[in-house]
């Protein structure tokens, strides 16, 4: 029992990083119709620019002789590498996307394929081919509870994750630019007649999805400490399977299904050999998408909507 | 003059739809477009709204300003022109509600909204009983409702509509008829495109018959009715 909850904790920890990059992947694909195929690697720079930000904040305390808490840093740092990141994502949408808006589908595809080559190879140009160390902001403590053994860094981890997909849930249902989200992922084409300037709509949503990028990255960097340049691509691929079996533009869906397959993961290694994880796993995943070929929760679409 | 259309070109492709029409609508009035099915008069207001883009050569002024520079979007917020689609495309996926406040996406003037708001709801009690409804869910006529309600919240100097009769039971008809004559005596212009020529003529003051991408003829709506050719060709006398 106790090595059971053991391993929901983990799953738990695990799912956040899907959920929270699922929900750009979602979002984007919500309201555009475009797999952003990016996105990875939008997570990738996220977790940079947190190492960066964490790196300095952590340098300026010890120049300054100030003694910032580990808290503040950590909050700090959140704060800054998700509004970046968010400048980042919007550049992407800005010089990758929308020159090809009315391209082909296929075209605005490869685009996103290829903006995230450029953006992993111009981190290897830049940087080089060394790993970076995340600076550890949080002090390791374990707590065991009645046998379970809990960190406070995943306690974190999973509260920040569930809380950024809550607080993303409410803006997408409560507030007029969440409304003209939804209003875009049913009919994109006429939605500009309601007064919504198509172009701030899309930024905005790159932006968001960019941000909550950026906290994966962050938390990723606090629980898994090493980052390369590569390290978005396989979390991006899987995020973006669970965007789809999410269905399409919806935030809670994106992030039950991340839950999910950090589930199933997780268990998986449970019973079976690490190496044999991803091949159950995805078997699972594809069993389940046959049974749901629409994804848990989509938002409908109108047949008018342009494809 | 509230709006001044001249020349406008207007293709898909190689088709063309529209070979240089010219019209205009004065403050106040109700001004409406016959045709038959393919005849232009969606694209025509297509143009206007700025959804569909326009051949070099066409020009558009709505109070002095030339409608050309605004897109979409800003003909709504910054213009005051409304537009109800053909076939009303609602967000099916949001409440009534929602997709009245969606409508109001650029409006600052948030006291006078809720008054707004109130009116579309005396204009159309139905509305108000379905707010929290999905507007997929509404009958036909209640979704005739909530677009020209959505169109009311959105712009008000002028309002576009496309075939607001189509696929209505004639009470519903004449319910929806009378709701825009309302709006029109509070001070909105409407430009009115219909294939029901009779109901079309009946309601506005001018009219305009489009054929084939042209207008063939022109003038006061009692005079189109009694035309006959208009009466030959539309009005299945």
């Amino acid at each position: 029992m106790q090595y059971f909850l053991q391993n929901v904790v983990n799953g738990l920890q695990w799912g956040s990083f899907y959920a929270l990059v699922a929900i750009g992947y979602t979002m984007v694909y919500g309201v555009l119709m475009l797999f952003n195929f990016a996105h990875g690697d939008i997570f990738m720079v996220g977790a940079y620019i947190g190492f960066f930000t964490a790196t300095g904040l952590v340098a300026l305390a010890a120049v300054g002789n100030i003694i910032l808490p580990s808290w503040l840093i950590l909050t700090l740092t959140m704060l800054i590498a998700m509004f970046l990141n968010a400048l980042v994502g919007m550049a992407v949408e800005r010089i990758g996307y929308r020159p090809l808006r009315d391209a082909p589908r296929a075209s605005a595809a490869i685009t996103g394929l290829m903006i995230g080559i450029i953006l992993e190879t111009g981190n290897l140009a830049l940087l080089g081919a060394s790993r970076l160390a995340f600076p550890p902001l949080i002090k390791p403590e374990v707590y065991n509870i009645s046998g379970v053994y809990i960190t406070n860094q995943k306690i974190i981890i999973i509260i920040i994750a569930l809380s950024l997909t809550f607080m993303l849930h409410l803006f997408i249902r409560k507030t007029k630019w969440g409304m003209a989200m939804r209003a875009m992922a049913y009919d994109f084409v006429i939605t500009p007649l309601m007064g919504v300037p198509l172009n701030t709509i899309i930024a905005l949503t790159f932006a968001l999805g960019s941000g909550l990028a950026a906290a994966a990255g962050v938390l990723f960097g606090i629980a898994y400490p090493v980052l390369g340049p590569y390290m978005g691509i396989i979390i991006g691929w899987k995020a973006f399977v669970a965007a789809i079996l999410g269905g399409r533009g919806s935030v809670l869906g994106a992030a039950s299904a991340g839950f999910l397959m950090g589930f199933i993961e997780i268990f998986v290694v449970m019973i079976f050999p690490s190496t044999m994880r991803d091949f159950i796993a995805y078997s699972i995943i594809l069993l389940i998408l046959t049974f749901l070929p629409n994804g848990f929760f989509g938002e409908p679409f109108s047949a008018k909507l342009r494809l | 003059m509230l709006l001044s259309v001249e020349n406008l070109h207007s293709s898909y492709g190689n088709i063309k739809a529209l070979h240089g029409i010219n019209f205009h609508i004065d403050e106040g009035e109700i001004v409406c477009i016959i045709g038959a099915n393919g005849a232009g008069k969606s694209t025509t207001l297509m143009s206007i709204s700025r959804m569909k883009s326009v051949e070099p050569g066409s020009k558009m002024t709505f109070m002095g300003k030339n409608l050309l520079d605004y897109p979409a979007d800003k003909v709504v917020s910054k213009l005051g022109i409304s537009h109800v689609p053909e076939g009303r495309r609602l967000f099916g996926n949001l409440t009534v509600m929602e997709n009245i406040i969606l409508a109001a996406f650029a409006r600052k003037d948030k006291k006078v909204l809720s008054n707004d708001i109130e009116r579309v709801f005396s204009i159309f009690p139905r509305l108000k009983e379905r707010r929290s409804q999905k507007a997929g869910t509404l009958s036909g006529g209640e979704q005739q409702m909530l677009a020209v309600g959505r169109a009311f919240i959105s712009a008000r100097k002028l309002m576009l509509l496309d075939e607001p009769s189509m696929g209505l039971a004639p009470v519903l008809m004449i319910k929806v008829f009378e709701a825009l004559k309302q709006i029109n005596e509070e001070g909105t212009s409407i430009l009115l495109v219909e294939q029901n020529a009779n109901m079309a003529l009946g309601f506005s003051q001018r009219g305009y018959v489009l054929e084939n991408g042209s207008i063939s003829i022109e003038g006061k709506s009692e005079y189109l009715l009694n035309n006959p050719d208009v009466k030959k060709a539309y009005l299945g006398a």
